[in-house]
Parts: C-alpha cells; sequence; structure tokens
C-alpha cells in the first residue's frame, strides 16, 4: 500500500525503497553512538595511557614504553593475577553446581509455579550491592548472627573466624552472580523436550547416565554463558574482595583501583586494565563461537 | 497359544480423572497390534504404563508370564517410538541407534555391526553421521524405528508412528512398517486414532474408549460385526436408521441406489454430492433419519446413472448387510 501511495503524496520524492540494513543501522545508531561515547573512546584512552610512562610525582609522562605491561609478568603481580583467577574460578564452579542444581529443581517444578520460583531467585539481585555484601560482613562476624547461632546450639569455643577469608570472598562472589547462572541454565533445561529422558531411560539408561548423556551435553551452553559472566565479573571484582577479604586479598580489580587511586600510577593502572579486558574478551569470544557453533548446526538442518 | 503380553484388569487415575479403568488384554507373539481411540481414550496412558513410565494403580501386567508393573523402564525388553520421536539432538543418527546397544554394555564390534545392519534395513546408513535436525521427517522416523529396533526388544510400542508425516508418505509407510514387523518378527502393539490406519496395518485393533475396552478383533470384525453403536459409528462410516423403535447401521457402500431387488428400500432427496474421483458420495434426506444418508457410489455405478443435486431417488438394502443396537 505505502509503496502506491507514497509517490502520489509526495511527488517531489522519488520512491525509495529502505532496505532492511539501512533501516536496522538507523535504529541502531543511537546505542552506536552511546557505545562509542562511553565505552569505546574511554577504553581507547585508557589503552593508550598504558603505553605512557609514570610522571615523577604521579602525573604523565608522554613518552612511549612497554615497561607497565612488561610490570605485569613481575612475580607479584603475576601472582596477584594468579589469586584472581583462582578465586574466581573457584566462585564460578561453586556458582554453576549451586546455579545448575536450583535450574534444574525450578525447570522440573510445576509450569504455572516456575515464574514465582524464578522471581524468587532474582529477588535478592534487586537490592544495593553493597547493602548485600555489607550483610554478609554481619553473618561472618567473630561475633555476628552465625557465632550466635552457634552459641546458641551451645557452642562454647573460639568463635570461629570466617570473614576476612579467601572463603568469604568466593562466598561472596558466588551469593552476588548465581541469580545470572540460575537465568542461563535455567533457559536450556525449560526448553528440553522431557520425552528425551524418557527416550534414554526406555533405552536403557539409568537416571545419572541419562543426566551425564543426554540433558547435560544439551544444556552445557546455558553453563557456559552463565560461567563466563561469573568468572568475568569475579576476576574484575574489588569491593567484595576489599569488604569480605579485608585488605588481605588481593585481586586484580583491587590492585587496579589502587594504582589509579592511592599509587596515582595511572599507567600501570590502565596496563593491568586493558590485560584485563583482553581476558575477558577472550572469553567471551569463546563463548560465543561456541553458542553460534550450535545455532549453525541447526540451521544446516533447517535447509536439508 | 499362551500371551506373550497379559494385561490384567489394569487401572490408572490421575487426580480425579479414570484414564484406563480395568482394562484387560492378551497380545499374542508376533502378532501387529493396534490400540485405536480417540484423544482421551487411555490408549496413551496404556502404553505409557506397557513402558514402564506410568505404574498400573491396580491390576497386573505380565510379560513372557513375569510381573513387569513394577519394572522400571530401563529394565524392561521393551521399547517405545515416541510420537515426537524423541531423537538426541546432540548425536548423529548412528549415535542414536547406538545408545540402547551402550547401555547394554555390548562389545564395540557388536554395536558396531548391529548399528550398520540396522541402517541397511531401513535405509539410513548414507546418513549415518548426519544430526537429527539434518534430517526429513520421513527420515527421523525411521531413525526412531531403527533405534528401538536394534535393541530386538520382545515388545515393540508405536505412539503415533505415523502421525507427523504427511499423507502419501503415511499410506506408503503402512505397508513398509507391517513388511518390516514381519522381517524382524518383533511384536509390535500401535497406538492410532486413525481408524484407517488401525485397519491396514494391524492384525488385530482394539478399540479404546474413556479407558475401557469396547472391542478387540481382526479389522474385518470391528469393521463388519462392530460390538456396539459407538464402534460402529468409530470405524469408518456408518448410517443409523431408526426403524419400529429399533436402531438399525448400515454401511454406506451397502446402500443401493435404483436397486432392483432389495429387502427394503426408501425415497429420498439428494442433498449434496461430493465427488472423491475414486468413487461418488450422496448424501440423501429420507424420512428413516434426522441425519441424511450417506450413500457410498463406485465410478462404474455412478456413471450408469447419473444424479444431481435435488434428484428424488429411491435407495435399497439387504437386511444381511444391517447391524442393529439395543442401546
Amino acid at each position: 500500500m505505502r509503496g502506491h501511495l507514497a509517490p502520489h503524496r509526495f511527488p517531489e520524492k522519488t520512491p525509495r525503497v529502505q532496505s532492511p540494513n539501512t533501516r536496522s543501522t538507523l535504529l541502531m545508531a543511537p546505542a552506536l553512538l552511546w557505545l562509542t561515547a562511553l565505552m569505546v573512546v574511554p577504553c581507547g584512552l585508557i589503552f593508550a595511557l598504558g603505553f605512557f610512562r609514570r610522571g615523577l610525582y604521579g602525573g604523565i609522562e608522554y613518552t612511549f614504553t612497554l615497561e607497565n605491561f612488561a610490570l605485569i609478568v613481575d612475580p607479584l603481580y603475576a601472582g596477584i593475577f594468579l589469586t584472581s583467577a583462582r578465586i574466581a574460578g573457584l566462585a564460578t564452579l561453586i556458582a554453576v553446581i549451586i546455579g545448575y542444581a536450583a535450574a534444574y529443581a525450578i525447570a522440573a517444578a510445576p509450569r504455572h509455579r516456575q515464574p514465582l520460583l524464578l522471581f524468587l531467585a532474582v529477588l535478592p539481585f534487586w537490592s544495593n550491592y553493597l547493602i548485600r555484601t555489607y550483610a554478609w560482613i554481619v553473618l561472618l562476624n567473630r561475633e555476628g548472627l552465625i557465632t550466635q547461632g552457634l552459641r546458641m546450639l551451645g557452642y562454647e569455643g573460639e568463635p570461629p573466624s570466617m570473614l576476612y577469608t579467601e572463603g568469604a570472598v568466593i562466598t561472596g562472589l558466588v551469593y552476588n552472580y548465581l541469580p545470572f547462572v540460575i537465568l542461563a541454565c535455567y533457559a536450556p533445561l525449560a526448553r528440553l523436550n522431557p520425552e528425551l529422558a524418557e527416550a534414554s531411560r526406555d533405552l536403557g539408561a539409568s537416571a545419572f547416565t541419562t543426566f551425564r548423556r543426554v540433558i547435560l551435553p544439551m544444556t552445557v551452553p546455558g553453563i557456559a554463558a552463565g560461567a563466563v559472566f561469573v568468572f568475568v565479573l569475579s576476576i574484575g571484582n574489588f569491593i567484595t574482595p576489599a569488604l569480605l577479604g579485608g585488605g588481605r586479598f588481593q585481586m586484580m580489580g583491587n590492585l587496579i583501583y589502587a594504582q589509579f587511586l592511592t599509587a596515582n600510577d595511572w599507567p600501570f593502572g590502565a596496563a593491568i586494565s586493558m590485560v584485563l579486558i583482553a581476558i575477558m574478551m577472550g572469553l567471551l569470544t569463546l563463548q560465543a563461537i561456541a553458542a553460534e557453533k550450535g545455532a549453525g548446526e541447526k540451521r544446516e538442518g533447517a535447509d536439508g | 497359544m499362551t500371551a506373550l503380553l497379559s494385561i490384567d484388569g489394569v487401572s490408572k487415575r490421575f487426580g480425579a480423572v479414570t484414564a484406563v479403568d480395568g482394562l484387560s488384554l492378551d497380545i499374542m507373539e508376533n502378532e501387529f497390534f493396534a490400540l485405536l481411540g480417540a484423544s482421551g481414550s487411555g490408549k496413551t496412558t496404556l502404553l505409557r504404563m506397557l513402558a514402564g513410565f506410568e505404574t498400573p494403580d491396580a491390576g497386573a501386567i505380565h510379560l513372557d508370564g513375569a510381573d513387569i508393573s513394577r519394572v522400571p523402564p530401563n529394565r524392561r525388553p521393551v521399547n517405545l517410538m515416541f510420537q515426537s520421536y524423541a531423537l538426541f539432538p546432540h548425536m548423529t543418527v548412528e549415535g542414536n541407534i547406538a545408545y540402547g546397544l551402550e547401555m547394554e554394555r555390548l562389545p564395540r564390534s557388536e554395536i558396531a555391526s548391529r548399528v550398520a545392519e540396522i541402517m541397511e534395513t531401513t535405509e539410513l546408513a548414507p546418513m549415518a553421521k548426519r544430526k537429527p535436525d539434518q534430517l526429513s521427517g520421513g527420515q527421523r522416523q525411521r531413525v526412531a524405528l531403527a533405534r528401538a529396533l536394534v535393541k530386538r526388544p520382545r515388545l515393540l510400542l508405536l505412539d503415533e508412528p505415523l502421525g507427523a508425516l504427511d499423507k502419501k508418505l503415511r499410506a506408503a509407510m503402512q505397508l513398509e512398517l507391517k513388511r518390516l514387523q514381519h522381517d524382524v518378527g518383533i511384536t509390535f502393539i500401535v497406538v492410532t486414532h486413525d481408524q484407517e490406519e488401525a485397519l491396514v496395518m494391524a492384525d488385530r485393533v482394539a478399540i479404546l474408549k474413556d479407558g475401557r475396552l469396547l472391542q478387540c478383533g481382526t479389522p474385518h470384525e470391528v469393521y463388519e460385526h462392530p460390538a456396539n453403536r459407538f464402534a460402529a459409528d468409530f470405524i469408518g462410516v456408518m448410517n443409523f436408521i431408526e426403524e419400529g423403535g429399533r436402531t438399525l447401521a448400515v454401511r454406506p457402500e451397502r446402500l443401493h441406489l435404483f436397486p432392483d431387488r432389495a429387502d427394503r428400500t426408501v425415497e429420498g432427496r439428494v442433498t449434496a454430492r461430493a465427488y472423491h474421483g475414486l468413487d461418488l458420495q450422496l448424501h440423501v434426506a429420507t424420512p428413516l433419519s434426522p441425519k441424511p444418508l450417506l450413500v457410498r457410489l463406485t465410478a462404474n455405478a455412478a456413471d450408469r446413472r447419473p444424479v444431481s443435486e435435488g434428484d428424488t431417488v429411491t435407495l435399497g438394502w439387504n437386511d444381511a448387510d444391517t447391524r442393529q443396537f439395543n442401546d
């Protein structure tokens, strides 16, 4: 209709068919501008900063150097990096196990109850990150709620030291990022045709073998998405290690924070930031390739 | 001959709904058996009890003389071909077919040879390395069949096996399934709502309604000698004639137009005329029934005496071709 009417209504305009490509570019423009101005440009500036020298009194000396990047492999900083990776890795592992089990239970619940269960799983996420983390201090404190609870049960000994440990940091990270894993794992689990599990049982597989050979492989993309999310957010996190680790556990995030705000070594902070971003991008790319591979197989099938 | 499968007074309730209600059936070795019923007749629940996905609330199911009512699905020599096929999307055709044999922990060489053999029989060999979503509907159906058959079950259950195929392929596959069942020598139980499919394929048909068995017999028996009004109406098309307080049933092909000789005749007016190629179907309004009678004429008979809508015609039939029901 529009194609016929347009030339009559607007005779001065030559009829022109907008290709879907042009239209989608137009629609994306505001978001692209936003990302460019607030993400690409600042990242580029930080990246450039990494190649300059630190000035004598905390300023920046604009002479090219690779020293900042070389410094990262220094055993001191490499150690911090490995600690961060270990803590983030452990948090990811625990979050994936708990989150997958929770997602499995939600997907197995009666259909009409699933939205409510998902809502409850995500609920903590809507309170402030700092408040949620402070709540853990109240719980884990030497004379905190857990110790008081133990005392009520008749525990007499020394209060357990839970706060300011690696365990506390991992607990805080798992707690904060668990909803991501639950949501990411729930989607493929809910989509799974229950007859696939029945077919596996019918063909002679036990419940465990059915899980290992049918359910788990089909939900790996969800696990991967959730895991990358937790790992990437954990390794760069600086609030949780600062509050629950009590500064005893330096992670990459704390190190960057310190370079920019206390050590006043912006070029070195920029260099670590870039390494961290590179690791994150690498992991996200791997996960995207894996997801694309899965989707690609399906598309091929539609043609054949 | 003793029965291979003996269903003995089996009931299954879901909440307030009784899906299967005190049903008994014997199925013989090597039989091609059809469970026929509309949705809600309990046929799928019965099938799921045979496969082991549901446990009967009452009664027992014996296979080869052993009570299997409470044996889990992975420990029964019974396999089910799902209506959705339920092929594992992350495995190849070969992987799907081998899965059940791997669960039996057979030697690799035996698995490989049995998988190759069944893929040959079902003409799937060229697709061995493909994934299910790279197959056509007919090919997927054959993979589902091969995956169940390769286990050499005592009993193969098929839930609407041809439901997802288009009409032409379905007709071909009806005969194909029958041939395959004969070749492999495995007892088949097919669940279907399609009465024509049941008649074409099965050695015996059981008609289910509201979880009860209405009639069980050969296709010829259930078509020509329906046990009750529902069975008569459900299988094929049936005309019901009210005559002197009784209900007579007569098939459309047993009504003759302008008969030379007939036990009974009635006059009526043609209200509709549908040409099907193979036959001509007429709707004839008569005083004998509230609904017009359906008459099915072969192409030959239709050519001999052309009729059009609005014509007055004489219909005749023989008493031997009618059934009488008391309900």
